[in-house]
């Protein structure tokens, strides 16, 4: 893979921030909504114009500044970062379209602010798709850290504050904490940060203790990644307005978590030495915990949003899964997911909202017969969930197959067993939210007309994600190719 | 005219100071364009000098023509330029920033308080561009004296606070005159490059030891290194907020870089590091600097002076990189020097801004804060994240290098105590922000309304904190140029 010098990783990651000014001086939401949407496109646009010389097999390069010896601050744009990366900057704009509709549907307050953050949060997620090394990817983590914290404390009140400090508390404290001096560590034996096809510590002659350590500090210190027991913000942090759940939590935020640990696993460590050190099973098990247990902490919830939010955890270690499998069918699954889950999920935090904007309903116990009122956005949400549990024809199906081809691959059947295990219990916590809304009568006393759902833009946008599900099932070219190309930069098959 | 640069950095705030003393008496509004013009001049020189040492090496100047045993001469590498150059331009800032403040407070007493601050920066960068030792404790008194003066025009209980300030810091001098009058018994000189000459000769010496201890527990008292703190904080807190921004990021870093100066280039690498056996004991210290700092900093509940315990917090850190003694701790604690001016900076010029609209800064009284003050809040949000060291703000970079310099001398105490005080830095600040962003506190009965509409700074004040702001990153992302260009030449051989 040849690397090319480009500004274009610096335009797609600086797009977003750009648009802050005009944000702040914009004089009418319309307009500062225009110059949001505007930046969408911009930005989606020149990640799109990067993507043929990436699948044409060509790495873009950008160095900002050489602030270490021999570690710069440098983007380069790989298959693996190029897929993320156009999965958050297209979501971003269906995402501002969904957020006007909920933003002037329920009157908030400081939208300016919010759009700003969400400019900057973008603009952090792309920084962390296209990050050459280590260094890079932490600048950026940090700064998603604390553009966030305004959006999940969006609301202002006791309750914000409280999801706020718990945010920051598990990010922040495991970004200094943990990842900061395991980066050190990294960079005192290495002497280099970049992200290397066979990993930068083979060399390094740590002992087998020395590197279990170190790889734990950075899978809990990446905490986006929301691996347990570091998942307590994640939940905590749905106060936050549903668009920013729904982008954020299910998107951005949270799959930087994931990519970075891909990115150290595949990068720093090297799948060779993961294998021989046997450290692929202290992965795998703890991914597999994870999934096991947050699908059974979901299943206990009556929030919609915090059921999504349990669901999440455990999908995300589905990502970690793939990546520790040690095989190219793993890794592929892996990437698969990211994007898909990504298209589920947002259409179900999407779906989550409606709903709120619409009837005020939070709970999964308030949904009785709400399908009859609202068909098409309970369509979606049943859409949503089948390609969540990985039912064909929808994208969820795709990444679970790689996932369990990895598993076939490498003859780990303990994973595969986890893997539909923990179908099974998505399915368990899912499908009752639709039996309720189409099949239970609505409760006596409630209204029983139809709502327009089609008068706002909230129920537009899962429409548009849960379609875009069924899609990507029937033409899933570029997004193989470039997790088959993302696998092959790793096992130069 | 450029090999006259040294001379022109202390000549002309001196002489800008006796103007403004006497403008004081005859045309008070003459006294602020006229130091402008005087601060602008020594700025644009130590810029020049800084970029001439870093492309022609050191530079050596005799005043007055004397040569350098007998004479006093002024010594410039990158070093003291670097510390000059940053003197120099935030004094520069901060006069311009005042403005408003001092028409408002210190109307009466224009005269006497400009000219104070000049002196006050002539004392700085004469202690920053000698290489006399004792021409050193001349300019070390002028300034500690105006700083005494400065504190002590602040209302209430700054008199106190100032006298305290008096008493310890005139004892911190007093060791320093001490251990040069040791050194010039021992060596009947007086200049750094000769004492350093003949000192290698007298390594055994126990007059040479008493010395060392004497005049670097002084600079210690002087800096405010832990436990010899004690003066700091009411002095910073009790200073009328027109001047802290001033007196609370200079002076402590000028005294670490004289800390430096002496062990580098009067003691010499091998004889401070190698034959006193002290580091041990300074790190030990510099830990506990770190920690007891972080801890004292929770406890507080006023902006202001929670910002003065974060001032130990920093001095810890570079005391502590630099007798790590190797060149990653060292190369973090000049780098953390140059970026402390900065972030200090920022940090007291936006609570001069908070406390130019405010009734005061202690944390209910911040409510609000985020919408009343949008961007002098936004520029303490970039000096938390530079304090926390969060990149690419500067703070980040030299904590790096510290770290990195704990990790290769296998002092994991520093490392830890490093990490801590980063996290309790994300505790520190963002328990500001929440008051000052979240509106949920009861308003209790009797409160007087707080208003949240628009109501920032003056021009004059914003703008100097949003550019602080904006440098801190600028700092940041040109730390390598900065780290190769500047400190690498001036870290001894002997550190590898």
């Amino acid at each position: 893979m040849a690397d090319v010098n480009s500004t274009l990783p610096l335009l797609a990651v600086g797009a977003s921030l750009g648009v802050v000014p005009l944000l702040l001086s914009a004089r009418s939401p319309d307009v500062r909504e225009g110059w949001t949407l505007a930046a969408g496109l911009a930005k989606l646009a020149l990640v799109l114009s990067m993507l043929p010389s990436v699948l044409g097999g060509e790495n873009l390069f950008f160095q900002v500044a050489e602030v270490f010896p021999g570690v710069p601050i440098a983007f380069r744009v790989d298959a693996m970062g190029i897929l993320f990366a156009l999965v958050s900057s297209s979501l971003w704009i269906v995402t501002s379209l969904y957020s006007i509709g909920y933003m002037r549907g329920l009157k908030e307050h400081g939208q300016t602010r919010y759009y700003c953050y969400f400019a900057l949060a973008l603009c952090s997620t792309l920084g962390v798709a296209f990050s050459a090394n280590l260094l890079t990817l932490y600048l950026f983590y940090e700064l998603l850290s604390f553009a966030t914290y305004p959006l999940v404390t969006h609301h202002q009140d006791a309750e914000a504050r409280g999801a706020g400090r718990r945010y920051l508390l598990y990010i922040v404290g495991g970004s200094i904490g943990l990842v900061l001096p395991a980066m050190l560590v990294c960079y005192g034996a290495a002497n280099t940060l970049d992200f290397a096809p066979d990993g930068i510590l083979k060399q390094a002659g740590f002992s087998g203790p020395e590197l279990a350590t170190l790889l734990l500090m950075f899978l809990f210190g990446f905490a986006k990644a929301a691996i347990m027991p570091l998942h307590g913000w994640l939940p905590a942090a749905m106060v936050a307005p549903t668009p920013v759940s729904a982008l954020l939590h299910a998107v951005a935020v949270v799959k930087v978590g994931v990519f970075s640990i891909l990115r150290v696993l595949t990068g720093i460590f090297g799948l060779e030495l993961l294998g021989s050190s046997g450290l692929d099973s202290l992965v795998l098990a703890l991914a597999a915990a994870t999934m096991v247990a947050a699908s059974l902490a979901a299943l206990c919830q009556d929030g919609l949003k915090r059921m999504l939010a349990y669901s999440t955890v455990g999908q995300l270690s589905y990502i970690i899964l793939g990546g520790a499998l040690l095989s190219p069918e793993g890794l592929q699954g892996a990437m698969a997911h990211l994007a898909t889950h990504a298209l589920g999920k947002i259409s179900l935090f999407f779906c989550a909202g409606a709903l709120y904007v619409a009837t005020g309903k939070q709970r999964i116990s308030q949904m009785h017969g709400i399908g009859r009122r609202m068909p098409l956005t309970m369509g979606a949400f049943l859409a949503a969930s089948l390609s969540i549990m990985g039912v064909p024809p929808l994208a969820g199906f795709l990444s679970k197959w790689y996932l369990a081809l990895g598993c076939v691959a490498t003859e780990q059947t303990v994973p595969l067993m986890v893997l539909l295990l923990s179908s099974l219990l998505n399915a368990a916590y899912l499908m009752p939210v639709v039996y309720k809304a189409f099949f239970l009568p609505i409760p006596e006393g409630e209204p029983t007309e139809r709502l327009p759902e089609l008068s706002s833009l909230c129920t537009w946008a899962p429409l548009v994600t849960a379609l875009g599900c069924v899609l990507l099932f029937f033409f899933p070219g570029v997004l193989l190719d470039l997790t088959a190309l993302a696998a092959r930069e790793v096992w130069r098959v | 005219m450029t090999e006259h640069l040294p001379a022109l950095i202390v000549v002309v705030p001196l002489l800008t100071s006796f103007l403004i003393f006497a403008l004081g008496w005859l045309k008070k509004d003459l006294c602020f364009p006229v130091g402008l013009f005087g601060l602008a001049v020594a700025a644009s020189s130590c810029m020049g000098l800084l970029l001439r040492v870093m492309r022609w090496g050191p530079v050596t100047y005799k005043l007055g023509g004397w040569e350098a045993p007998w004479g006093i001469v002024y010594v410039v590498d990158t070093l003291n330029g670097m510390v000059l150059a940053a003197v120099a331009f935030s004094a520069l800032i901060q006069w311009i920033w005042s403005g408003p403040s001092v028409k408002r407070h210190f109307q009466d007493r224009l005269g006497a308080l400009y000219g104070l601050q000049m002196l006050f920066v002539t004392g700085l960068l004469g202690m920053t561009v000698t290489g006399d030792a004792f021409n050193l404790y001349v300019l070390l008194e002028i300034a500690s004296i105006t700083a005494y003066a400065l504190i002590a025009m602040g209302p209430e209980r700054a008199s106190l606070s100032s006298l305290n300030y008096v008493f310890m810091g005139t004892l911190g001098a007093c060791f320093y005159l001490l251990g040069v009058g040791y050194l010039y018994i021992m060596t009947g000189t007086l200049n750094m490059a000769d004492l350093a000459r003949l000192i290698t000769g007298l390594h055994g010496s126990r007059a040479i030891q008493v010395a060392f201890i004497i005049t670097m527990v002084g600079l210690w008292l002087k800096m405010a290194f832990f436990p010899l703190h004690g003066w700091l904080p009411n002095a910073y807190t009790h200073a009328p907020y027109p001047i802290s921004g001033l007196i609370a990021p200079l002076m402590t870093k000028v005294m670490v870089y004289v800390m430096i100066r002496i062990d580098l280039n009067v003691f010499g690498p091998v004889y401070s590091f190698e034959k006193m056996g002290l580091e041990k004991a300074v790190m030990w210290l510099a830990v506990l600097a770190v920690i007891m700092g972080s801890i004292m900093a929770l406890a507080q509940k006023d902006l202001k002076r929670m910002l003065t315990y974060v001032i130990l917090i920093e001095v810890g850190y570079m005391v502590g990189g630099f007798w790590l003694g190797n060149k990653s701790g060292m190369t973090g604690a000049l780098l953390h020097l140059l970026n402390d001016v900065f972030m200090t900076l920022c940090a007291f010029l936006a609570v001069g801004n908070l406390l130019y609209r405010l009734p005061g800064c202690s944390f209910p009284e911040l409510k609000g804060a985020f919408s009343k003050m949008p961007f002098t809040m936004g520029a303490l949000v970039a000096t938390a994240l530079s304090i926390v060291g969060v990149p690419p703000t500067c703070g980040f970079f030299s904590k790096w290098y510290l770290l990195l310099g704990a990790l290769e001398a296998e002092h994991y105490g520093f490392l830890a105590a490093l990490i801590f005080s980063s996290l309790v830095g994300v505790v520190l600040f963002f328990r500001v922000f929440e008051w000052a962003f979240f509106s949920t506190q009861e308003h209790e009965e009797g409160e007087h309304h707080l208003s949240h509409t628009f109501q920032e700074a003056p021009v004059q004040m914003v703008v100097p904190v949003l550019l602080v702001a904006g440098g801190l990153v600028v700092l940041g992302v040109f730390s390598g140029e900065i780290v190769s260009g500047i400190v690498e030449p001036v870290i001894p051989l002997t550190f590898s």
